[in-house]
């Protein structure tokens, strides 16, 4: 714990004065990297291979128009939808975890994705049409989350009762999404099996522009915050004598991050476990905890569902994996080994 | 280690059957409900048979219609949603009673869904169809979850919480079951025939399954009556009980083996079916006080009650069609358990 000290840097001029850590800085920039390298791949591979040289040229305008189809129409979109999205998640379970004190809270466990996850089937089994259904997962996400925190509420909120109920109403959701699986026609369940799992597949900027709209308002309502979760972080006593209005600013965090799954439900489905992972990611390459560890939490996030898109998509070419299942898989053991490591009793204090 | 301090004063108030004698009366009126229960199970349906007819289906068989759906379709889903609900509802009593954790479900803390995937993994993938050989892997499944969800949720500085218990169980759930779902999107036939099994289901099911997992349900069923005296003292807190004479770690881990053989056993024949563990238990407590030696025998008879009109109400809510078992009871039980978590501080069992 003395390290972090040394490696903090003073950034000041006028008005302004920030620490800034190095390894985070390091962490962020080695994660734009790899994002940028990600990006490329990803406009550059799958069944028609591009050039990177000829990628460039699409970019600025002197590609073939078959080129300029594929990457500016198909790959494009998708590799930037993939982007926002783990963004939001990485965010949103940073939120999530650090509110309620736990390594494993996230939206999925609570109850936020499976209110969106069953409006969403509902959409695609009972013959709505395909065009609502970003819609329709938004606001089952939305609406779930707001039952989740007014059932949570007694005189206030606690982030244990939060959960709680939030578990009992995934479970709720669950059952009613299984059962609209069942009455479905198979062919309406085959598409809403693989909507369920996470599936960036032929998604369009029609889902990326709601989604880059959401981001640009509530990553600043993040950053506004983050002084309330961090000292929600150290308990509620210690917020209250910090001088956090205790319940307003739990109120704004469970907002802003069922907002943030809520975005990214609706561009591409819930994509599973990058909520869960990205941030445990992000934290023990920073070495920080707390709110500290958000801006490393998006970027990994958002480079984890994009690598995770691109293996989907090639890994059984021509068949297009929805990415959900590769997050499962790259997810799962991680997420075993970290709750085994989460629960140990280390790092004393 | 918290220990016997706390109960609360209103858990200490007199339940409704305090002697002996109120208790055997209040099993006895138990049995008739069953009994009543049996007979609307066997007489509500899409095709309704008058109760006089369901008797003479077994004592002058005549081959009409009605007597083919009691006996044929009717009688096999009763004696099935008999064997579930004593083995869940004997499952969440001991497991209750084991982690002295009020929220604790076979279904919320991952065990059933730990069954569910080895079930589904056998039959679907390794092409297992015999009840006999999948029964081992619920068995196995359900084992291993538990154990996971347990040394998750109770290991670690802190001592295993109801939260902690819940978020450790919810999660590895998830876990599971976005693996299951990953199974069943290898080919439309197993999503096909998957998605009825897994809402849980008394229905579809014959009695050649019930009768290869009926071993293992009896043997759950007479550990978990064996155990309640080592769940009276384990109630005391774990030095209390030590210096009572329990051997506590072998108490536990024949309490562990009642909650596997139950729980897996369950799975086995009806698929995953949430919340009859919880909302027993509880009840039986509610009437009996916190005496294990009656709550089990209690919870034995009242999770086939609960299952059994679970199950008509499912006939009769979406008739002519069904609404899953499975599915009734997370709309039951989801309330159940928001109510216990909002009903103020947690009580620790």
């Amino acid at each position: 714990m003395t390290g972090t000290l040394t490696r903090r840097v003073p950034v000041r001029s006028r008005g302004f004065s920030r620490l800034l850590d190095l390894r985070l800085l390091a962490v962020c920039l080695g994660a734009v990297v790899v994002g940028v390298v990600a990006t490329a791949l990803s406009v550059s591979l799958g069944e028609f291979a591009i050039p990177l040289g000829d990628v460039a040229a699409t970019l600025v305008g002197a590609g073939t128009r078959t080129d300029e189809f594929i990457i500016v129409g198909l790959r494009l979109p998708r590799a930037l939808v993939g982007l926002g999205c783990g963004m939001a998640l990485g965010v949103s379970g940073l939120i999530f975890q650090t509110l309620v004190r736990n390594p494993l809270a996230a939206p999925d466990i609570i109850g936020v994705t499976g209110g969106a996850s069953l409006t969403g089937v509902a959409i695609l089994i009972l013959g709505a049409p395909p065009a609502l259904l970003p819609v329709g997962a938004f606001v089952g996400a939305v609406a779930s989350a707001t039952l989740v925190y007014a059932l949570a509420w007694r005189g206030g909120l606690s982030p244990y009762r939060l959960v709680l109920v939030g578990i009992a109403l995934a479970a709720a959701f669950g059952a009613g999404t299984s059962y609209l699986l069942v009455v479905g026609e198979l062919i309406d369940v085959q598409r809403a099996a693989v909507w369920l799992v996470g599936s960036l597949n032929g998604v369009t900027w029609d889902a990326f522009w709601p989604l880059v709209v959401g981001l640009v308002v509530l990553f600043p309502a993040t950053a506004a915050l983050t002084r309330a979760l961090d000292a929600l972080s150290l308990g509620e006593e210690s917020a209250v004598a910090l001088g956090v209005p205790v319940q307003r600013a739990r109120l704004g965090l469970v907002v802003v991050a069922a907002a943030l799954a809520a975005f990214a439900v609706a561009a591409s489905g819930p994509i599973g476990f990058v909520a869960f992972i990205a941030p445990h990611i992000a934290r023990r390459l920073s070495g920080l905890t707390g709110a500290a560890v958000l801006p490393a939490a998006a970027l990994v996030g958002g480079v984890l569902v994009m690598v995770c898109d691109l293996v989907a998509r090639l890994v059984l070419a021509p068949i297009e994996l929805p990415v959900g299942t590769v997050t499962a898989v790259v997810g799962a053991p991680f997420f075993l080994w970290l709750l085994y490591r989460a629960n140990r009793p280390v790092r004393g204090g | 280690m918290t220990a016997a301090t706390a109960s609360t004063a209103e858990e200490r108030s007199a339940p409704p059957l305090a002697t002996g004698t109120a208790r055997t009366a209040g099993l006895v009126v138990g049995l008739a409900l069953l009994l009543g229960a049996v007979l609307l199970s066997l007489a509500v349906g899409a095709l309704p048979v008058p109760p006089a007819q369901v008797i003479t289906a077994f004592t002058d068989w005549a081959g009409t219609d009605a007597h083919v759906a009691v006996r044929e379709l009717r009688l096999p889903r009763t004696l099935i949603g008999i064997a579930a609900g004593a083995a869940l509802g004997a499952a969440g009593t001991v497991i209750q009673g084991v982690t002295r954790n009020p929220l604790a479900d076979p279904g919320i803390l991952g065990i059933e869904a730990g069954a569910a995937f080895a079930v589904v993994t056998a039959i679907y993938v390794l092409g297992i169809t015999a009840v006999t050989g999948y029964v081992w892997f619920a068995l196995v499944g359900a084992g291993v979850a538990a154990v996971v969800v347990y040394a998750l949720g109770a290991s670690g500085r802190a001592a295993a919480s109801p939260v902690t218990l819940a978020l450790a169980g919810a999660a590895v759930a998830a876990l599971l079951t976005a693996l299951t779902s990953a199974l069943a999107l290898l080919d439309s036939g197993t999503l096909d025939a998957f998605r009825f099994w897994v809402v849980g289901s008394l229905s579809g099911r014959d009695l050649g399954t019930l009768a290869g997992a009926e071993p293992f349900i009896l043997v759950g069923l007479l550990l978990a009556l064996y155990s309640t005296r080592a769940l009276n003292a384990l109630a005391l807190g774990e030095d209390v009980a030590r210096s009572l004479g329990q051997r506590v770690a072998v108490s536990r881990a024949l309490a562990a083996l009642a909650v596997v053989c139950c729980a897996g056993g369950a799975v086995a024949v009806a698929g995953p079916i949430g919340f009859v563990g919880l909302v027993v238990p509880h009840a039986a407590r509610a009437l009996v006080g916190p005496d294990y030696r009656w709550i089990v025998p209690y919870s034995l008879v009242m999770g086939p009650i609960l299952l059994l009109v679970a199950d008509v109400l499912g006939r009769v809510l979406v008739s002519p069609g069904e609404l899953q078992v499975g599915i009734v009871m997370a709309v039951i039980g989801a309330p159940v358990f928001i109510w216990l978590v909002r009903r103020g501080k947690l009580v620790q069992l």
